[in-house]
């Protein structure tokens, strides 16, 4: 263990959280206050009691990662300007989306997904370039390319969000109601978790791999909008018209994130085993992630994804009792999220208590992908029940 | 279920019932169950589950029918054999945590001061240093001031030759394991008791017995009702039309039903379906009035129930959940379809009763089935993905059934639909419910009625009027001979027509013409057809007082291609009517959804069991550290040594902050591992 300096010169006795933090961090936590109040007093009349709650929850989470992850300030602050931004530009009308320049390129919600595609495609390819190339520089690049799309997505969603006011007061919605608009979500939060960690572990290895996962719904996503046209904002069945939505659906997609990142490092870490023990002084087992790099952030997405998935579940089953009449009704897609929670579930007992590691938890982690990916999109396309909102 | 091992004495003995506990509590069975609850889910999911039992047959058969029955598989989730896996599931956790709780409670309060020296070395955290000239109780101040500073806990126990600091942070950590094992236990039992178990124990004990005919609910018998609180959760429906009330809902179970009493009626006062401007329905409102005579007096209480908001009254929840007809009222025309006279009867009727009425062939049943004011469906030709919707308006579909018992579906709208720039009043046809529609066109004339289709149609089927026509008409022969025979022709095409639209007039062409020839005749028999039929509509047109003098316009022309086809289809169509909806009076319906659920707070408290359980289990760390200082010859020798059982990145972190500080406290900033 490397000691710094500053570790070496560490008074004594520990500081208190509040004395540890910064000027900058008070900063922080004042924007998202004056943030939150301000969005909070401005909407006032659209809003329930739950609504202000959940506004006020938000920004206390908001506050809490910005602590906690320094990089996401800075995303939120961009997110947040270019969002704005495009809402200025809108001013009252829809329409001004295909006259507006800004807005027809760059931010309007369409324009921006197509940038965030093709940041994230571009991305992928550039990781890999970095990896097998072992260019800093590259990987920068490629970290930037990310943080990119990141970003655009994120302003697409939040600038849809206000497309759908604008369209009509009663249509209007938060942008996580059907399964185009939570492929995004799913797209941009398996992007940042990838960057949490590639922040964390100081290593852009693993980078290529986490893409491809969002690669890959990048790819659906434009064959849905291109062939079926799913980009169109709908209003909401009166089913989904509830408080709950804001807060069961992302839960939700940080689980299936976590749980797809993981399922990709599982790949890379068969595949690095497979080049260790095949050709030691190959390519692949000299560039590819350590193993123990691999196994450490598999269990740490899956235990995160599980800890997401284990609430958004519960969010589920609360929202289910309000709307449809029990918290647990064995529907398709209640019965799916249990099978993926027990899945997991199994997992982390295995790695806990049997002390399981390396090649059967990898490849337990790239199957459980495919269980996750039936629950989330296997379910919609092949059986019905309550939970049909996102059919194809 | 825990990553701590207790370790039992070899001496203890083997009893069957420590056995027993030992399989029930063990990590393999665990993951075992989870993995075998999980698939058996599954089926319920591949298999619609609740459907009706004529389905299931229809489905599979007889034989995999009765096998899958007697699987429970039409209810896997109320199988007794999968309720007992759940139960198995319950009884491992419950097992696991019994006999790990002693341990986990020993581990949070035990500073095990008892640590050999070896085992400290063998830590993946350590450090060793000789300390010249210092004394051990002013070393030990130094690491106890460290600990205390980290926020640990520790005890200091003498054994004569060393001492050891033994501390812990975190402790908390191992209610983790408590919180998410107690709350699979808990939500397991709330939720077996919120199931259909007591309704399954009734049965069981032959107290109730399911209902399986169609019967009205107060002709079901006393053995298929429950009281109000005979069983303490339940979920059941009822559909109530606009001023009706009910005091009972009914719960579906297997292939019949049961009726459950209510403490209470309630009254449906009003029902709104509100749409976007798309035609997607927008919400679903109900007004009631509950009427509780013991709870509220004479004083009813109104609410309001939507979707998403449902009533909670007592401990009862009363949801939006469904919509229909409840009985509109309407106007109906209908039209001979088959007869040479067009003397059309108007009749009212009621959604969900049965007509009598006379038919041009017998007496036949019509029954209403059902009504719809909007009618949102894809434009017609419009690619799948177009996502291009259309509200085509009211409708009404009903059955007819003829003297034989055999019934027809049919669906018919009541304003004309406009298809390729033209005007149709629609009617859709199926031989079984389930089948696709088989559309039938009627074009409508210029007071876009189907009167001039039919008034047409008519006249084709009136022999008499018929020969009189083709007896008026120029002829392209004086022989009256053959004049004779070819009207002859003409009357028996159009007979054959209209009996089996053009297919007919193909096959009786092949029929009786020699191969070589039947190109060439064909044809001609489709002209000598058509130029018949168009005869036949001028007259119709001129009977209508259509001025013809400039002969016949784009419109009529294109009607009578039109009227051609659906003259073509009215074989397939197969009714001697046609029905036409001249005017409604909509009543609605609305599905409720009343549950009462006796161990939801159980669930509720499970799921915050959960939540608090998994936080800690992931997110906290028990860490220990351990000071191991021996006295030695003019100094001390100081081992420390940790662990944490969760984030093992962080605590490596913290501990070589703790041992460099150390270090330089203790004036051994060379840290040195000899031995």
């Amino acid at each position: 263990m490397v000691v710094t300096r500053e570790a070496m010169l560490e008074p004594w006795e520990q500081p208190a959280f509040w004395r540890r933090l910064t000027i900058w961090d008070a900063l922080w936590t004042l924007l998202a206050a004056v943030g939150a109040i301000y969005a909070g007093w401005f909407y006032r009349a659209e809003m329930d009691g739950y609504e202000i709650a959940i506004l006020f929850g938000g920004a206390l989470a908001l506050i809490a990662w910005g602590l906690y992850w320094k990089p996401a300030r800075l995303f939120t602050l961009a997110v947040a300007l270019l969002a704005l931004l495009a809402l200025w530009r809108y001013g009252t009308d829809y329409e001004s989306r295909k006259s507006v320049f800004l807005l027809k390129y760059f931010l309007e919600s369409q324009a921006a997904f197509m940038w965030m595609s093709a940041l994230y495609v571009l991305a992928t390819v550039v990781y890999f370039a970095a990896l097998f190339s072992r260019s800093e520089f590259v990987g920068q690049t490629a970290t930037a390319l990310t943080w990119s799309a990141t970003v655009l997505g994120m302003t697409g969603l939040l600038t849809r969000w206000r497309e759908s006011y604008l369209l009509g007061a009663d249509i209007g919605h938060i942008p996580v109601s059907n399964l185009y608009e939570v492929f995004i979500l799913f797209a941009l939060i398996t992007a940042l978790l990838y960057l949490f960690y590639e922040d964390r572990h100081r290593t852009r290895a693993m980078g290529g791999f986490a893409l491809l996962a969002i690669s890959g719904a990048v790819a659906f996503l434009l064959w849905y909008t291109f062939d079926r046209e799913a980009h169109h904002i709908q209003p909401l069945i009166p089913a989904l018209q509830s408080y709950w939505m804001k807060i069961h659906v992302p839960a939700n997609f940080v689980g299936y994130g976590a749980f797809a990142l993981a399922a990709m490092l599982g790949v890379a870490y068969l595949l690095r085993q497979r080049a260790e023990t095949h050709r030691p002084d190959g390519v692949l087992a000299t560039v590819l992630p350590p193993l123990e790099l691999l196994d450490d952030v598999m269990y740490k997405a899956i235990a995160l994804g599980f800890v997401a998935f284990t609430i958004a579940t519960i969010l589920g089953a609360l929202w289910a009792a309000e709307a449809w009449g029990g918290y647990w009704s064995w529907d398709p897609k209640e019965t799916w999220a249990l099978i993926v929670w027990l899945n997991y579930a199994a997992w982390l007992h295995l790695r806990l208590t049997k002390g399981w590691r390396g090649a059967p938890m990898a490849w337990w982690a790239v199957i459980g992908l495919f269980v996750t990916l039936f629950a989330f999109l296997g379910v919609n396309m092949f059986l019905s029940g309550l939970h049909s909102y996102g059919t194809l | 279920m825990s990553d701590t091992v207790t370790a039992r004495k070899p001496s203890q003995r083997r009893t069957l019932g420590w056995v027993l506990l030992e399989f029930l509590g063990s990590m393999n069975l665990a993951i075992t169950l989870l993995v075998v609850v999980a698939i058996a889910s599954m089926i319920g999911t591949v298999l619609q589950q609740n459907q009706p039992y004529p389905d299931y047959v229809l489905k599979f058969g007889p034989f995999w029918f009765e096998a899958f029955d007697r699987l429970g598989l039409y209810d896997v989730y109320g199988a007794v054999w999968f309720i007992a896996i759940l139960g198995f599931l319950v009884l491992s956790t419950s097992v696991c945590l019994y006999r790990q709780i002693p341990g986990m409670a020993r581990e949070m309060v035990r500073f095990r001061t008892q640590v050999r020296l070896e085992s400290l070395r063998g830590f993946h955290q350590r450090a060793e240093w000789w300390l010249p000239e210092r004394a051990s109780p002013g070393v030990l101040a130094e690491i106890t001031g460290a600990f205390r500073a980290r926020g640990y806990r520790w005890r200091i126990q003498d054994h004569g030759d060393h001492q050891v600091a033994a501390a812990m942070k975190g402790r908390y950590q191992r209610l983790g394991y408590l919180f998410t094992h107690a709350a699979v236990v808990v939500i397991g039992i709330g939720g077996l008791l919120d199931g259909n178990l007591w309704l399954k124990l009734k049965e069981w004990r032959g107290e109730i017995v399911v209902e399986t005919r169609d019967l009205a609910a107060r002709d079901v018998p006393p053995v298929s009702r429950l009281a109000p609180g005979a069983i303490p959760s339940f979920r059941g429906n009822i559909m109530l039309p606009e001023g009706s009330a009910a005091s009972f809902v009914f719960l579906r179970l297997r292939d019949g039903f049961l009726v459950q009493e209510l403490p209470f009626a309630i009254e449906l006062k009003d029902f709104q379906v509100e749409y976007h401007a798309t035609g997607q329905p927008k919400s679903f409102v109900s007004q009631v009035r509950i009427h509780d005579r013991e709870h509220l007096g004479d004083r009813p209480l109104d609410a309001t129930i939507r979707v998403n908001h449902p009533l909670i009254y007592r401990d009862y929840a009363i949801y939006q959940s469904d919509f229909g007809d409840g009985g509109s009222k309407l106007e109906l025309r209908l039209w001979p379809l088959t007869g040479g006279r067009l003397e059309p009867v108007d009749i009212k009727g009621e959604v969900g009763g049965a007509l009598k009425v006379a038919g041009p062939a017998g007496p036949l049943g019509l029954e209403l089935t059902e009504f719809r004011l909007f009618n949102l469906l894809p434009e017609p030709g419009a690619r799948p993905g177009d996502r291009k919707f259309r509200n085509f308006g009211p409708s009404v579909g009903f059955k007819a059934r003829d003297a034989t018992g055999e019934a027809r579906e049919y669906l018919n709208y009541m304003a004309p639909v406009q298809l390729e720039g033209r005007w149709f009043c629609v009617s859709g046809v199926r031989a079984r419910s389930g089948a696709e529609f088989v559309y039938l066109h009627i074009p409508v004339d210029a007071n876009n009625s189907p009167e001039r289709f039919l008034r047409f149609n008519a006249r084709l089927r009136d022999e008499e009027g018929l020969r009189a026509l083709l007896a008026r008409a120029p002829t392209p022969t004086e022989n009256p001979d053959f004049q004779h025979d070819l009207n002859q022709v003409r009357l028996n095409l159009v007979e054959l027509f209209i009996q089996g639209g053009f297919a007919a007039v193909t096959e009786r062409a092949r029929a009786v013409v020699p191969p070589d020839r039947l190109q060439e005749a064909t044809k001609l028999y489709l002209e000598i057809l058509r130029d018949t039929l168009a005869e036949v509509f001028i007259e119709v047109l001129r009977a209508e007082g259509v001025n013809l003098e400039q002969g016949v316009g784009e419109r009529e022309d294109a009607f009578f291609n039109d009227a051609l086809s659906a003259l073509a289809t009215l074989p397939v169509y197969g009714s001697p009517l046609y029905l036409q909806l001249t005017g409604f009076q909509q009543v609605e319906a609305s599905g409720l959804q009343v549950t009462h659920s006796g161990a939801v707070g159980v669930v509720y408290a499970g799921f915050a069991f959960l939540i608090i359980g998994v936080f800690l289990l992931f997110y906290t760390s028990h860490r220990r550290l351990w000071a191991w200082i021996a006295a030695e010859e003019g100094g001390s020798r100081l081992v420390l040594a940790g662990a944490g059982n969760r984030r093992q990145a962080e605590f490596a972190r913290e501990f070589a902050v703790l041992e460099a500080s150390l270090a330089r406290r203790l004036g051994a900033s060379e840290p040195r591992a000899d031995n």
